[in-house]
């Protein structure tokens, strides 16, 4: 990992903190649905991040999201979780001793394998957002519900970053 | 040992996810009981001072509305003079009870965090210990209708503990007949413009357009305007039954509220204190 890396994605930690919390936090449909874009940083560190690093990086980045929106604990067990989704899953889909690609983006690793990589970390995460939020088992079906009507957000406002930024590299 | 050593390293991942996904529900757990931390909330000063620079900017964009709801607020306050200064003089009842002295003070404070698309929503206010505000306080809108709880204190911020959470509750009148019940918000129903009012016994006769009012009993004084009535008829199966109320203010337009100060809360907590404990 050479310093440009980390530079960039110590960059990419601020820019998605400030949208989610000044922009994000305010912004809903219906109230069913909460788009939670800063979860895009954890997806997208290099692939040779040691374990250990990865889930501090996840305790740490949960830790602060929890802090603005008063609801400590939730964001950080979620991130954690999303850490360990990510781990398992690059370890069962990816090469281990060949990563051709530094950090696994959409631009990196294509459209298909990007949205089921995108969609179980991200499911993975809401689900223990909204649970531990509510923490109320005679509300779990509508808690389920919002859960997933916001994956549904967040995916697409991940792709629509991913899009964005990253599709250039593969051109 | 060795192999264990092979073992957990071999798995490390998942042991650093137990490891680290215990601790992050340790502290949800924590941070739902009644005493929650509060060095990470935003009653922290570097997150609260983030939140109050940001809601300059944000200030400006609802200062219309803000405006207006002064001026009405104003023109209330002005026909009340006008009833006061118009009461007969010759009338001079002279009567020493501390009941007639004013029971309730209120502070203003600016909202620097505001949320309603949460399970559990907190609002952040820029007034603190150091104004005289303490745990517990009621909170109350501008114009009318309830706003919360103060939930933790630090120098000079505090957080709300706002209606639209499931640990507030707020007892509450239907105006026309005193029958007594409880405010609460998010039972299937998570529009921030509506709330619920349970345990309202079951002969009571309650149209839709009825207004709610505070009860006064707790920490709010008797008969803020809360609420119209919308549906009736919410079957609960017991002999209570569940009406749905249309709130009157706005938790997305928040911008001040009013914090209520008793005179009389401490005086009635340790009162209440030495009743033999019921519940």
């Amino acid at each position: 990992m050479n310093s440009k890396t980390i530079l960039l994605n110590i960059f990419r930690w601020f820019v998605l903190l400030f949208v989610q919390i000044f922009l994000l936090r305010n912004l809903n449909y219906y109230n069913l649905s909460t788009p939670f874009i800063y979860i895009l940083f954890i997806l997208v560190l290099p692939f040779r991040i040691p374990n250990l690093l990865l889930f501090l990086i996840a305790f740490g980045t949960g830790l602060t999201i929890d802090a603005f929106y008063d609801t400590l604990g939730v964001h950080t067990s979620a991130c954690v979780a999303l850490a360990f989704v990510r781990i398992l899953f690059i370890s069962v889909s990816v090469n281990r001793d060949a990563f051709d690609e530094p950090e696994p983006s959409l631009g990196n690793m294509g459209f298909k394998w990007f949205l089921l990589y995108a969609f179980l970390c991200t499911i993975v995460h809401h689900i223990i957002v909204f649970v531990l939020e509510a923490f109320k088992f005679s509300e779990i079906g509508y808690t389920l519900g919002r859960a997933l009507i916001s994956v549904i957000f967040t995916l697409f406002i991940v792709l629509l970053v991913e899009f964005t930024f990253h599709n250039r590299k593969s051109n | 040992m060795r192999n264990l050593w092979i073992f957990v390293s071999r798995y490390n991942a998942f042991f650093f996810f137990f490891i680290f996904f215990a601790i992050g529900v340790v502290l949800t757990i924590k941070n739902n009981s009644y005493q929650r931390s509060v060095t990470l909330s935003s009653t922290n000063e570097i997150v609260g001072d983030a939140y109050g620079r940001l809601n300059v900017l944000k200030r400006y964009l609802n200062l219309g509305q803000v405006n207006d709801s002064l001026a009405m607020e104003n023109a209330k306050l002005k026909t009340q003079l006008l009833v006061l200064q118009n009461v007969d003089s010759s009338k001079v009842i002279k009567v020493s009870d501390s009941v007639n002295q004013q029971q309730y003070t209120l502070f203003a404070a600016k909202v620097i965090k505001n949320s309603i698309s949460l399970r559990n929503n907190y609002i952040t206010i820029n007034k603190g210990s150091a104004d005289g505000i303490v745990k517990d306080m009621a909170v109350i809108s501008p114009q009318t209708g309830v706003v919360g709880f103060v939930q933790d204190v630090s120098e000079h911020l505090a957080t709300i503990r706002s209606l639209l959470n499931k640990n507030t509750a707020i007892s509450v009148y239907i105006k026309k007949n005193n029958a007594f019940g409880s405010l609460v918000w998010g039972d299937g129903n998570f529009d921030f413009k509506k709330a619920l009012v349970k345990e309202i016994p079951n002969h009571f006769n309650v149209k839709v357009g009825d207004t709610v009012i505070t009860s006064g009993v707790g920490s709010f004084p008797k008969g803020i305007e809360i609420g119209r009535i919308v549906k009736t008829g919410i079957s609960t199966g017991d002999s209570f039954m569940t009406l749905e109320v249309s709130l009157f203010n706005d938790f997305s337009t928040l911008q001040y509220v009013y914090i209520v100060k008793d005179r009389l809360a401490t005086e009635q907590k340790a009162l209440e204190e030495q009743l033999p404990n019921e519940q």
